[in-house]
């Protein structure tokens, strides 16, 4: 019993993990193409999920700007749009965003350090975090595009026949879990199997030379910053159908970095193996350490993994190997 | 016109090397020291004090501490409210523990301690590097934070979780508790500021700061040329928790009376001093006070013109100071990286010419 009850900890973290992978995905996608350690990725899946609400909702964008500038009380345009109509237009914005943000910030930083990158990204998700608050109102919303959510009964049912003891899983994790591993397989097959994709990792290997042989590098990156939003976008629909859009949604963020570490910040394989390891080892160590420290321990477990493993090896698991020359 | 150097001659190699060479500058930072100690305790008032110059030169300890650390010696961090955590709950340990002794005494005690955890914390520096490193200095930020809510020793078991500052005096002053008057947490502070400002200003031009900044250009490079990155960079990280500790202990002593570690020391925080270093300038000791000034007069002047003249809701206008914030960080960072002491530098440079243009 004890160990069934461990092994339905471990699925959950295990799926858990999936959703940190998600999120660091992206991070590695924008890494990998243009040496950007994007920060904002967590706020770009807030962005993402508010917006995705504002449209189903109808709601006016701005609306409480507006009203405070004019005395109006405007709220909503008083009509719904039906989700995947929404979605389609939520990823739309985020190409705009993509553009946006190429062009008024990362087409001015070429070949700064990439600490500077990272602290403008910092900026950018402060700056990110403002407007979604402005546009869509600050309030817990409720997201809910169709996706089935509630315990699934028929695993429920099946495990308590076949071990005698009903695993309690969540049916949005599960859907959470198939739609990260195509979005994944998607993704890879998009890298390695397109034109596109193989400009991309050219990019990445080398600026200079991808730019001599006539890739354009900045259609490169807000392709990357595009794929990276809808990314986001996938993210925060599941973040936010299963804990609501809210601030709090932007911290997956945090959880992501340690992910990225564990895993090395250049290896999409490395996302989804340290996403799973983190889910499950922060899950296990709550279950097992938590009850003699006092509990909580998620808050800090994957990042203190993470630096201990970093002491031994700074690269991560399948990152490259940093060399240094002088 | 302003800044002449005509006249301003200099007769030694201590002259030449002294901080502020220029004449009408030294003269100027002597007249502003002169208002802050001498004019200031004695027409502030509560609100200015509270909202504004507490605040600001707390929170320019603090800049002047991550500066040492990010400016000068290049190890961004991202864990600056842990290790003002540390300083926090160290001065009320010692505060409850030791009651007779002095306050300053205390408060430099709460330092040395944090440099110690800082130190610690800044051990895997000599592995990881770059954002790798400010990546891991999250550990220290959460990991502190959950262990001041999660061990009662530390908030001496008090059923709130919170510490409250117990009232302590200086000369017949009180200042720290519920007493303590405006000029009294003002002129404590302001010692505090202007001392590690001194020690700040004169480690980075010495030896060791030039170690620091050989290590931030190119490690490597600094290593071959006889930099031991070991102890340069673990004294950088000593320096700066000390600094850190500091105002840590002077913002939950002096400024709030009582804290919470998760609300009063969270990543916001931290976030909050690294971008007082970035739009101050990093490397610079008058940028840190400069960014500080910044960010602790935005809120506060954003609250006057939108909430008090357009009559916008509070939520709203915090949203908006998101917003400013980020925008500017970005802004700093394309184009003027050195931030407002850079300005500050160009204006005096421009004032020197003036009225030539060249």
């Amino acid at each position: 019993m004890e160990f069934l009850y461990a092994s339905e900890i471990l699925l959950n973290g295990l799926m858990a993990g999936v959703m940190y992978s998600l999120v660091a995905l992206g991070f590695v996608l924008i890494y990998k193409a243009s040496g950007v350690f994007n920060y904002a990725q967590g706020v770009m899946a807030l962005f993402a999920a508010m917006t995705l609400v504002g449209i189903m909702e109808g709601r006016v964008p701005f609306a409480h700007l507006i009203n405070a500038t004019f005395g109006v009380h405007v709220s909503s345009f008083g009509w719904t749009v039906p989700g995947l109509f929404a979605i389609a237009l939520t990823a739309l914005i985020m190409v705009g965003l993509a553009i946006a943000i190429e062009k008024l910030v990362l087409k001015h930083l070429v070949g700064q350090e990439p600490i500077i990158l990272f602290m403008a990204t910092i900026g950018l998700a402060w700056f990110l975090e403002g407007l979604g608050d402005v546009m869509w109102g600050a309030d817990v919303k409720v997201l809910d595009v169709g996706l089935p959510q509630g315990i699934s009964e028929t695993v429920e049912t099946a495990t308590n026949n076949w071990l005698g003891y009903g695993f309690f899983i969540d049916r949005l994790d599960i859907w959470a879990t198939l739609i990260a591993a195509v979005l994944v397989a998607a993704l890879v097959g998009f890298s390695q199997y397109t034109k596109q994709g193989r400009a991309m990792r050219a990019v990445a290997d080398d600026h200079q030379a991808a730019l001599s042989v006539g890739i354009s590098l900045r259609f490169i990156w807000i392709m990357v910053w595009s794929i990276a939003g809808f990314v986001a976008l996938v993210a925060g629909i599941m973040w936010g159908t299963k804990s609501g859009v809210q601030f709090s949604l932007s911290l997956i963020a945090l959880k992501a970095l340690p992910v990225l570490m564990l895993g090395g910040f250049t290896s999409i394989p490395g996302a989804i193996v340290g996403g799973l390891i983190i889910g499950m080892g922060e899950k296990l160590f709550e279950y097992f350490v938590g009850p003699m420290v006092g509990g909580a321990t998620e808050n800090w477990f994957a990042y203190v993994l993470a630096l201990l493993f970093l002491v031994f090896r700074p690269q991560g698991l399948f990152g490259e190997r940093i060399i240094e020359r002088v | 016109m302003f800044y002449r150097e005509a006249g301003d001659f200099k007769t030694s190699y201590r002259d030449d090397g002294q901080t502020f060479p220029i004449r009408l500058d030294r003269w100027g930072y002597y007249a502003i020291l002169a208002v802050a100690f001498l004019v200031v305790p004695l027409v502030i008032d509560s609100y200015w004090a509270n909202a504004v110059l507490v605040p600001f030169l707390i929170y320019a300890i603090a800049a002047i501490g991550l500066n040492i650390l990010t400016g000068y010696a290049g190890q961004v961090s991202l864990g600056t409210g842990g290790f003002m955590a540390v300083g926090a709950y160290a001065v009320y340990k010692l505060m409850t523990a030791f009651p007779g002794v002095p306050i300053v005494i205390h408060v430099l005690l709460a330092g040395a301690i944090t440099a110690v955890v800082g130190m610690l914390f800044g051990l895997p520096s000599l592995r990881i590097k770059g954002f790798y490193l400010a990546v891991a200095t999250l550990a220290a930020q959460f990991f502190l934070v959950w262990l001041f809510n999660k061990v009662p020793w530390f908030y001496n078991y008090s059923a709130s979780g919170q510490i409250n500052a117990p009232e302590r005096t200086m000369f017949g002053w009180a200042v720290t508790g519920p007493a303590t008057t405006a000029s009294a947490k003002y002129l404590v502070c302001l010692c505090f500021a202007v001392a590690l400002a001194w020690v700040a200003r004169n480690l980075t031009r010495g030896s060791v700061g030039r170690k620091w900044m050989a290590i931030r250009d190119m490690d490597i490079a600094a290593e071959i040329i006889g930099v031991n990155p070991l102890t340069a960079k673990l004294s950088a990280f000593a320096v700066s928790s000390f600094f850190v500790g500091i105002a840590g202990a002077l913002l939950f002593a002096v400024y709030l009376g009582a804290a919470e570690a998760s609300e009063a020391f969270g990543i916001n925080k931290s976030f909050l001093i690294l971008f007082m270093v970035i739009i101050g300038g990093l490397g610079s000791i008058f940028g840190s006070f400069a960014g500080a000034a910044f960010l602790v007069l935005l809120p506060v002047f954003l609250k006057n013109v939108l909430v008090a003249q357009f009559g916008w809701p509070t939520d709203l206008a915090a949203h908006i100071e998101l917003m400013i914030v980020g925008a500017l960080i970005v802004f700093f960072l394309i184009v003027e990286p050195h931030g407002l002491a850079r300005l500050w530098a160009l204006t005096k440079e421009k004032l020197r010419l003036w009225p030539f243009p060249h």
